[in-house]
């Protein structure tokens, strides 16, 4: 109203002549016409077709393992062991063998698998306590209502880590023992560290920092998880700035999965002496200390051995749904096409 | 409602005012003059907003939900996803509400305050209004708004009358008279007034505007009150320079405040389309948690069982089928994204937008009257897009109520040819009359002597003629300008000025009009003492009367008329009759002998005047053009091109209407045939309306035996062009039970109907009946009161404003000043509103069926645990930031062709009639396609990343890179697809899409940022997640796959559908040739219509002759030009009317024009 009694006269309630209020803004109305559509369809399917050549020659350059260890060569004895929830606490080291029969290039990565475990239910990936994982001393000795059941134990003391989740840490160690052309046993060196998210290494997860106390000391008045063996400040013997939450195993099992098969990273092939260029072709171990149950849940376990491209393992699917992908949209446009020679109608039904 | 918390006083049986007598008057706790239409005040606002607000289902399901999400069992998304829309929705809705308040505040403040002058212990005292007490009583002075309904005591003018305007009341304009009761008026004096204790015993308050009944009591003596001593709140006193009245109802007692009821509120089929379809919604959810839940059940049984000692069931729950129960619950929480609450929201903004550019249109604003369209009620924008039946009223709407002189026949001399006129002043126009010749001096005598107009003489002598039909100021405005100029008349005398001579005429009798006699005549003695009866007339009545002498000039005069009549110009006839002076002696006798009468005193008053109206002179015939609006022909043309049915309902007489139908190219004389239904009994009429339909049904073949009704659906195969005219009395047996399907079929088969003689009811009824019959949209376009109950009964009505009085306007949910604006509101703004809200609508179910469906699938997945795929704040943020600018900016903004093509092409408008756009069919091909979209959004990642790692070797599996991924598929896929949606990219659309996605980027990083994380760990536990995640190749190629695959069909689809079956729009998008469409507007031949078209009521013949002249005072007259339309009684009137968002938009608004009512002015 203010701006109307500026114009006095017969047109002082005239709307503005603004290309706003008059909808006339300039703009731009890109029409669907065979002129760009078909080049457009064409253009993809050539896009994906080279996509999917390149990935498909990408991912034949990688090797690849899979051992499902769960009844596998000793291990059977482990399995019925662990059914049994009496000697649930004894330790039990089994050996599995295999033969890789060319050799692994480059980088080598070993992860564990799981099958059938799932880390994505609701409840489940709800019961962890983030504050206590980032290092808050309140959370330490308070651990969020979120663990329960797993937050106190029957001591009431508070766990650390708490929840399902660090509760249901993957346990078992493997070591892989290389048997060269002479035979005798070469421990395959695996980096155990670095293999997490930057993030969670560095932000995500950090032990409660108490001056001049260890980590133990830290830790005191906290009880380990239920199922656990070991407390989280002795997860790692062999490194001590490896240990609490910032463990890598831990932080790994911790990022939970979204499906219910997954595969873990366990360690990297450290380039030493044989292994510089990677893994050698050869018969080979993997000495198992089996603690991880699985049989009540049916699951499976597995090791997988890969070598890696720049987009990760050997993954089959992308190259190959890269080339469907491509081979539809090509039949789509030359669908299109033909429609559009034979049948397209060109602005006929004006006239009616 | 404020009221329901006060305590009400039981309702009142009568009502006992005693004047001057506070003490007395207070015992009965009337309300005081104070009005409240404000609903809040600063302390209730909150709880009775809030209160309102939940009262509207969607609020209540959300509340409902975000309950749900506390309980801890079922929680799957955190509290906040909900109710950060929630307060969102709430928050803009109660702004606008207190917005809207404060403005209702403002105004019964204005209104509370104003100045009242009240006797008080004998003297005058100002008192704001509201301080006005029942009992009291008030001086009001000319021009001032009546304060409260009062009862006249006393007027300055004579006979105790003063005048009233009720414009704000009845929307009529014509002053009214009241008059005080005798015995109060008699004192002479006010000041008497102050020892005034007369009681008055009256009915309780009511809304009945035209009835008052009580009894004054007074000095031991009874006297009756009806309506005519009253005046009513609202109501302006005019030509009164002071009057005094008891105040009897105050403040909401008012009968102005007893009718402000609450308005219906108006829903389009759209939005019952999409209540019916968001129940679907609701009844899948539902479907969907029965299944998950089902599944959960299963899965517990089979594997969550097993997996017990990794994670134990919540104490509550004791076995699978509870937790089957609570999945259920947790997934009705996850799903309810199908409906978000921002659907509701974002329509009204929508509605909003379109709103505003109905009010902003440049060619909707009439520079005449100042006025731009208006849309008062913004819920109904893309109803204008279907319309299919227009219901038009004719005068003031199709016609401007100005009559012009156009064409005249003198003595069988044809004389005018300008045929367009644009003013009602003739002098423009070159006649070429011979000076001097008597007949043509003795016709233009008779213009200004036979009539009923009143003259005055203005301040700086100019002469306003005051008519009671615009006709008769027409005519008499020619006569002035032909040196016939009428000056002045008293109850005995007629002064006129014959080329600048004032001659004085003694006026013998006034023969005045009625609907029956279609004449009216004068008998005058001149100063020579002649005495001669002049008449005007309808032709057909006034021929028959004529001395057999004029045969001859009858039959030239007879031509001129025809060819007058096709020209579409109203005519009358003219003629004299010399009497003696024995004849009137004996006439005059009759005539007292009949104004005596007291049985059937009007029967034999017309006996007599028949008597009298016989062998007349014939002296020729005059053609009043009744001035169509501009652009009247196209515009009906264009719209029935866009296959708009429009029918004219019209008070009018028959003949006029088809006049003005055949005027304004409704009516052609290429039709078939026009059926003209007039019967008077149910039989004749039924008889009359079969035969029509059998003709019609048979090609235009008369068949003389009456079929039964055939069904409806037969009237496809109708050839030829028909029309319907009906008679309100025909209607009236029409519109009965058993008929209405008949008479529907009959006129749905009609290019026109025109429904002439209806009363205001009947409008309604009419309009109401092809709602009940067709599924069709029905718009009621017209100016007056009369089209209120027609304008309020369809889905939209359209107010002429700028002209008459407001009451149309502001009952109606658009207006503008210009029938011609219709096909503007209708075809560019109707249908882009409509193809906008389709288009949104198809989009918003799309992607939110898109985004919430991937649950489901990854259900299956995640142990039916009700597992989100996404972070909560993606969940929170999607509807709201995310996408919802984009496609509220196509929604408000996009245009498919540019406006000028849709009124070249009206055949653009067909797909919003047939509901094309947006109907069941298109709904579920949306949830298919988001459906689809979900089904690729989650199996392609999942496959991909079920097996990828990052370059590093961590995998890609975890939850939140899974998450990540989905989200920007997601949110990239929405985005194309609106990009392929939109066809009309502004900067604004660019802005939109483009910083929606931007922000879906930034705010990502920023809530995965490591700062928030510090602060909330538990909270934003997806720290890091937007980094590592989009920074790796293979997610960028799964996002592109999945957005290759989702988009490539829609793309081949629309591109298959565009060459194989182009729509209209499409086409003429693509073709910027133009074919300026010819349309009907070709000429017509000349049929002979006899338009005799006059007042539709007396005129003011008695008025004059009783000597009760009218006085007008040269200061009302003055002052009569520039009414104030008082914008409280505006909001007043919109008070329950909480949907329209418009505000006020009238202030000192120059409300005179010349009026369909009942008075007209004349400049000189």
């Amino acid at each position: 109203m203010g701006r109307a009694k500026r114009k006095p006269g017969p047109l002082a309630r005239r709307p503005d002549n603004s290309a706003f209020k008059q909808q006339r803004l300039p703009a731009w109305s890109p029409m669907l016409t065979a002129n760009t559509v078909l080049p457009f369809f064409y253009f993809m399917a050539l896009i994906c077709m080279l996509l999917g050549v390149w990935l498909l020659l990408t991912v034949q350059g990688t090797q690849e393992i899979k051992l499902d260890y769960t009844e596998a060569g000793t291990c059977d004895k482990c399995f019925e062991k662990r059914k049994n929830v009496s000697s649930a606490a004894e330790s039990c080291i089994c050996k599995v063998v295999f033969l890789v029969e060319k050799p692994f290039k480059g980088d080598v990565f070993f992860y564990y698998g799981l099958q059938n475990f799932h880390q994505n239910l609701r409840r489940y990936m709800d019961s962890r306590d983030d504050g206590q994982l980032v290092g808050r001393k309140s959370n330490l000795k308070e651990p969020s209502s979120y663990c329960e059941p797993f937050a106190k134990d029957q001591n009431g003391l508070p766990i650390a880590p708490c929840g399902a989740v660090a509760n249901s840490f993957f346990n078992d160690s493997f070591t892989l023992t290389y048997y060269g052309s002479s035979g005798d046993p070469v421990k395959v060196p695996l980096l155990r560290t670095g293999i997490t998210w930057y993030t969670d290494k560095n932000v995500k997860y950090r032990n409660p920092q108490i001056d001049n106390l260890t980590l133990a000391q830290v830790f005191e008045g906290t009880a380990k998880p239920l199922y656990w063996k070991k407390p989280v400040y002795e997860l790692d013997p062999l490194d001590p700035t490896n240990n609490g939450f910032i463990n890598d195993d831990l932080i790994v099992w911790m990022r939970e999965a979204a499906f219910p098969n997954f595969k873990k990273l366990y360690g990297v092939l450290y380039h030493d002496k044989l292994f510089t260029d990677g893994l050698p072709a050869g018969n080979y171990s993997i000495d198992i200390s089996y603690n991880f149950p699985v049989q009540y849940f049916q699951g499976r376990k597995e090791v997988v051995l890969t070598t890696l491209t720049w987009f990760g393992g050997q993954n089959y699917f992308l190259p190959i749904a890269y080339l469907v992908t491509s081979s539809l949209i090509l039949l789509i446009a030359v669908i299109l096409t033909v429609a559009w020679w034979k049948f397209g109608k060109k602005g006929k039904n004006m006239e009616e | 409602r404020l009221e329901m918390f006060r305590k009400r006083p039981p309702p009142e049986e009568e009502r006992r005012v005693r004047a001057n007598d506070r003490e007395y008057n207070e015992k009965f706790q009337y309300a005081s003059n104070c009005i409240v239409t404000s609903k809040y005040n600063i302390i209730t606002f909150l709880p009775v907003n809030l209160f309102e607000q939940f009262q509207e289902v969607a609020n209540t399901y959300f509340l409902f939900l975000l309950i749900l999400q506390l309980i801890p069992q079922i929680s799957s998304l955190s509290w906040f996803t909900t109710i950060v829309p929630l307060a969102l929705v709430l928050s803009i809705t109660a702004v606008k509400d207190a917005t809207d308040d404060y403005f209702r505040h403002k105004s019964d403040n204005q209104v509370n305050n104003r100045q009242s002058q009240v006797l008080i212990r004998g003297s005058l005292q100002n008192e704001k209004w509201m301080n006005v007490r029942v009992g009291d009583i008030i001086k009001l002075e000319n021009n001032q708004f009546v304060a409260a309904d009062v009862l006249l005591l006393f007027s300055s003018e004579p006979h105790g009358l003063c005048y009233i305007e009720t414009a704000e009341l009845d929307g009529e304009t014509n002053m009214k008279v009241r008059q005080s009761v005798s015995v109060t008026s008699e004192p002479g004096d006010p000041n008497n007034l102050a020892s005034f204790d007369g009681e008055v015993v009256c009915e309780p308050p009511n809304n009945k505007l035209d009835r008052f009944c009580g009894t004054l009591y007074w000095r031991d003596k009874k006297y009756t009150l009806t309506n005519q001593n009253m005046l009513l709140r609202g109501c302006v006193l005019r030509n009164t320079e002071a009057c005094y009245g008891l105040v009897i109802f105050a403040g909401p007692d008012t009968k102005l405040m007893q009718n402000s009821g609450r308005t219906k509120f108006k829903r389009t089929s759209i939005d019952r389309l999409m209540n019916t379809l968001v129940l679907w919604i609701f009844g899948f959810l539902v479907c969907m948690g029965v299944i998950l839940a089902v599944g959960n059940a299963v899965w517990e049984r089979e594997v969550g069982s097993l997996f017990q000692s990794y994670l134990p069931w919540d104490p509550p729950v004791d076995n699978f089928l509870f937790s089957a129960f609570l999945s259920f619950w947790s997934y009705v929480i996850i799903l309810n994204t199908v409906v978000p609450i921002s659907l509701y929201v974002s329509v009204e903004v929508i509605r909003l937008g379109h709103s505003y550019f109905i009010n902003w249109d440049q060619q909707m604003f009439c520079s005449q009257c100042n006025t731009a369209a208006a849309a008062r009620t913004t819920t109904l924008n893309e109803e204008l897009g279907q319309v299919e039946y227009i219901f038009s009223d004719k005068t003031g709407t199709l016609t401007q109520n100005i009559m012009s002189f156009n064409k005249c026949s003198i003595n069988g001399q044809t004389y005018g040819k300008c045929t367009h006129l644009t003013h009602s002043h003739t002098k423009s126009c070159t006649y070429l009359f011979k000076v001097g010749d008597s007949h043509t001096h003795e016709f233009f005598r008779l213009l200004s002597l036979c009539h009923t107009v009143m003259s005055e003489e203005k301040s700086e002598g100019e002469l306003v003629y005051k008519a009671q039909s615009p006709d008769e100021g027409a005519l008499v405005a020619a006569a002035r300008n032909f040196g016939f100029m009428f000056c002045s008349r008293t109850p005995g005398t007629i002064t006129i000025r014959e080329m600048g001579q004032p001659v004085t005429y003694t006026l013998l009798a006034i023969l005045d009009f009625n609907n029956i006699r279609k004449r009216m005549s004068v008998i005058v003695r001149n100063p020579e003492g002649r005495i001669r009866l002049y008449c005007k007339g309808a032709d057909t009545v006034l021929l028959e009367r004529l001395h057999p002498c004029n045969q001859e000039l009858m039959n030239i005069t007879s031509d001129h008329l025809n060819e007058y009549a096709a020209d579409g110009l109203r005519t009358l006839a003219l003629a004299y009759r010399d009497l003696t002076e024995d004849e009137w002696e004996a006439w005059a006798e009759s005539h007292r002998c009949a104004g005596k009468a007291t049985s059937c005193r009007e029967d034999r008053l017309a006996a007599t005047y028949d008597q009298i109206e016989q062998d007349m002179m014939l002296l020729g015939a005059t053609a009043i053009e009744d001035k169509l609006q501009e652009g009247v022909p196209e515009t009906i043309a264009i719209l029935s091109l866009a296959n708009i049915k429009i029918w004219v309902l019209t008070g009018d007489k028959q003949e006029t209407a088809v006049n003005i139908g055949y005027s304004c190219k409704m009516l052609t004389d290429d039709m078939t045939e026009v059926f003209i239904i007039s019967g008077h009994t149910v039989q004749s009429v039924r008889q009359e309306l079969r035969s029509a339909l059998s003709f019609e049904l048979n090609g235009g073949v008369k068949q003389l035996q009456c079929s039964p009704p055939p069904p409806s659906n037969l009237t496809d195969n109708i050839s030829g062009e028909f029309a319907l005219v009906i008679n309100g009395h025909s209607l009236a047996h029409a519109l009965e039970a058993d008929m209405e399907t008949e008479f529907v079929s009959t006129a749905c088969a009609c290019k026109a109907v025109i429904c002439c003689r209806v009363t205001p009811l009947q409008k309604a009824q009419v309009v109401e009946l092809i709602k009940k019959h067709k599924k069709a949209v029905t718009l009621a376009i017209g100016d007056g009161a009369n089209d209120v109950g027609m304008i309020k009964s369809a889905h939209i009505g359209v107010g002429i404003s700028g002209q008459e009085g407001i009451q149309a306007a502001l009952a109606s949910d658009y207006s503008f000043s210009q029938f011609r604006f219709l096909q503007r509101l209708l075809l560019v703004h109707g249908r882009w509103s409509y193809l906008r809200m389709c288009r949104f609508l198809c989009y918003f179910f799309y992607k939110n069926f898109a985004f919430t469906m991937v649950h489901f699938w990854f259900g299956f997945f995640c142990g039916f645990s009700a597992q989100t795929v996404y972070d909560q704040y993606f969940i929170t943020l999607y509807n709201i930031v995310y996408t919802s600018l984009p496609v509220l900016a196509m929604g408000i903004f996009d245009q498919d062709v540019p406006d000028h093509r849709s009124l070249e092409y009206p055949k653009l408008y067909e797909p919003g009639q047939l509901n094309l756009l947006f109907n069941k069919r298109e709904f579920f091909i949306c949830i298919a396609q988001g459906i689809y979209t979900s089904v690729v959004l989650f199996f392609v990642p999942y496959t991909v990343l079920s097996d990828a790692t990052q370059s590093t070797g961590v995998p890609l599996a975890d939850h939140q890179t899974f998450a990540m991924t989905t989200a920007t598929a997601l949110v990239i896929v929405v985005s194309v697809q609106i990009a392929l949606g939109t066809g009309f990219w502004t900067v604004i659309n660019h802005v939109c899409v483009w910083g929606s996605l931007g922000s879906y980027f930034t705010i990502m990083f920023a809530l995965h940022s490591q700062t928030l994380f510090r602060i909330f760990p538990s909270q934003f536990h997806f720290v890091g997640s937007a980094q590592s995640t989009l920074l790796q190749p293979v997610v960028w190629l799964t996002i592109a796959l999945a957005t290759a695959i989702c988009i490539v069909p829609v793309l081949a689809v629309r591109f298959l559908k565009l060459a194989l079956r182009p729509r209209l729009s499409d086409t003429v998008r693509k073709y910027t040739k133009t074919h300026v469409s010819e349309g009907r507007l070709g000429t017509r031949g000349g049929s002979r219509r006899s338009g005799y078209a006059f007042a539709h009521q007396e005129g003011f013949g008695e008025l004059i002759t009783s000597g009760k002249n009218m006085r007008l005072s040269s200061l009302a007259l003055a002052t009569f030009a520039s009414r104030h339309s008082s914008s409280w009684i505006d909001t007043l009137r919109r008070k329950k009317h909480t949907h329209t968002h418009t505000p006020p938009s009238t202030s000192e608004e120059p409300l005179f024009g010349l009026t369909k009512g009942q008075m007209m002015m004349m400049y000189i």
